[in-house]
């Protein structure tokens, strides 16, 4: 199962960040995490919200672009090991990560954010290994 | 120290007799050799026969860059192949290159031009120099070398890109002179003195060209250096450095004029304009064989002043430069036209055709830095997508202008669009 991550990119500019939050804000979109990969020209700032497509369509509105894209929520035990465990089973496929960030909900379980190379292959990892992942529906509860 | 008196000395009579001589042979060599000018007279009328004198030459046809580009690469050119020696080439307004060929006579021509102009730095044989424009295409290098070589100076060709090495041959061989464009050299008095070389130094002048500069910064290189700086002018189309240069007194630019006819003409009727007034220069190259071009628009904005000079010249001075007429951009002594950047970026599908050059001079080098929007189709949420399209950016760029751009990629919708002409540079630079 995706959810949708929502992407925007920013330049690095004064108050470039906190005009797109302001956006969401006024919207009501709730942000439940963002990571924020930074280079020193730009940002692209990694949403995960609870109506991305919602989020897409305000922002677009307000001048800003941004772009929806799947991505898995995996949900792992706290305890030690469990990520490590998680990667194992991706790199045993031969899939690359683009990228990972933590999704922070206070509950007993910890969620984490995985854009893989190959999206479809990793969901079928993830769904024969009965490994519990979030969908946009599931976001919007939370 | 005048290297021809004969020529820039000689009274204003002789010099107009000169010039109508030469101009009256030029345009029947023109008519009989090249198919663009006897075209362009017999769709006015106009024979050989007719252009009697210089004060005819208001009847004859103006030439400008687009005219070489259309006639790429040798359709401009007056003579065969076997007779031209030296090719050189400067950029276009797009992609294709101006090309220009000389004759073994152009080429004496060219350096003699040269002699006169490292004399008026008062440079000669025993001088050292160092020849610090880029040697190849570009006519800088090989046009300061020739002339340099012609005066019996002791040339050495450092050509660009390694200051160090500059510097250290500047002392170890007790270099007097050198030719490079003006910001190198304020950069070269910065690596001298962060190597605590200025007092170790034999310096003494410098003639520098290719790119635009100020009074102020003439004034700069020289109390740096203790050294006299001399501003030369040249451009391809018309031979190379060497069509003028200032003498010890700099009141304005001395031109061969005995070579290079100079005519100033109002911007907007293209008609010319009376001494000291600005407008437009255009050149008719009196003697050149290859690529003779007649009242070629240079697009450079000057004044000119016919009066006889304190240093004994009576050769016209055309004044320090007061800007542009199109948009070409002079950028580390690289002509660059931002329809160049337009019709690079066409090829890159990731980005809109919208983009924005910023020019600046950061340590006295000039930078660019060219901005450009990511294409919404092409939006990524992987950051070496975008590093990934800004070396391929910096790549075309490089490959267009044969300069290095820093590329910055930034949000679509986010560069300014005008209403009317777009407005692509900012030019943080002061040079007029």
């Amino acid at each position: 199962m995706f959810a949708k991550q929502l992407t925007v990119f920013i330049e690095n500019r004064t108050g470039r960040l906190s005009e797109v939050l302001s956006v969401l804000k006024d919207n009501g979109v709730n942000i439940i995490s963002m990571s924020l990969a930074d280079t020193t020209e730009f940002g692209l700032l990694r949403l995960i919200v609870d109506n991305a497509t919602k989020g897409k369509e305000k922002l677009s509105e307000n001048g800003f672009s941004s772009l929806l894209s799947d991505v898995s929520i995996i949900k792992i035990p706290h305890k030690v090991g469990a990520l490590s465990q998680l990667l194992k089973v991706i790199d045993e496929n031969g899939i690359n990560i683009e990228y990972m960030y933590g999704l922070s909900v206070a509950t007993e379980k910890a969620y984490v954010v995985l854009k893989a190379s190959d999206t479809a292959l990793v969901d079928e990892i993830l769904t024969e290994q009965r490994i519990e992942t979030l969908s946009c529906e599931d976001l919007a509860r939370l | 120290m005048i290297w021809n008196e004969t020529k820039e000395c000689m009274s204003r009579d002789e010099m107009t007799a000169l010039q109508s001589k030469r101009l009256v042979k030029l345009v029947d060599y023109v008519y009989h050799n090249v198919e663009f000018y006897r075209k362009k007279m017999q769709a006015v009328d106009l024979m050989p026969g007719d252009i009697k004198g210089i004060e005819d030459i208001t009847k004859l046809p103006f030439t400008t860059k687009d005219d070489l580009r259309d006639n790429y690469p040798f359709g401009l050119f007056a003579v065969p192949n076997s007779e031209i020696v030296r090719i050189h080439a400067s950029s276009g307004t797009t992609g294709k290159a101006t090309v220009v060929g000389y004759t073994r006579k152009d080429l004496d021509i060219w350096s003699e031009c040269v002699a006169r102009c490292l004399s008026m730095a008062n440079v000669g044989k025993d001088d050292i120099i160092q020849i610090a424009y880029g040697y190849g295409l570009f006519t800088g290098g090989l046009g300061a070398h020739s002339g340099a070589e012609k005066i019996g100076a002791t040339v050495v060709p450092m050509s660009t890109g390694n200051s160090k090495k500059l510097t250290t041959m500047m002392v170890d061989f007790g270099a007097t002179a050198i030719a490079c464009t003006p910001s190198y050299l304020l950069h070269i008095s910065e690596v001298l003195a962060a190597e605590g070389l200025l007092d170790k130094i034999k310096l003494r002048a410098a003639i520098c060209g290719a790119e635009p500069w100020t009074e102020k910064m003439r004034h700069e290189i020289e109390t740096r250096l203790n050294i006299t700086a001399h501003d030369i002018y040249g451009l391809s189309e018309i031979m190379g450095p060497g069509v003028a240069c200032d003498c010890q007194y700099h009141r304005g630019l001395h031109v061969c004029e005995d070579h290079f006819y100079p005519e100033i003409l109002d911007t907007a009727t293209l008609t010319p304009v009376g001494e000291g007034v600005t407008g437009e220069l255009a050149f008719t190259t009196l003697t050149k064989e290859g690529i003779p071009l007649i009242r070629y628009r240079t697009k450079d904005l000057t004044s000119i002043d016919r009066s006889v000079c304190e240093c004994g010249r009576s050769s016209a001075r055309i004044s320090r430069f007061k800007g542009r007429v199109d948009d070409m951009l002079i950028i580390r002594g690289v002509n660059v036209f931002p329809s160049q950047i337009e019709a690079a970026l066409v090829d890159v599908e990731e980005v809109t055709p919208h983009y924005m050059m910023i020019v600046d001079r950061v340590n006295n080098l000039d930078t660019l830095e060219v901005q450009v929007e990511l294409d919404q189709r092409y939006y990524t949420d992987e950051v070496r997508a975008i590093e990934a399209l800004t070396k391929k950016i910096t790549h075309v760029i490089q490959q267009a202008l044969g300069l290095s751009a820093k590329v910055k990629i930034v949000e679509p919708q986010s560069l300014k669009r005008s209403e009317g002409k777009a407005v692509h540079v900012v030019d943080n630079r002061k040079l007029y």
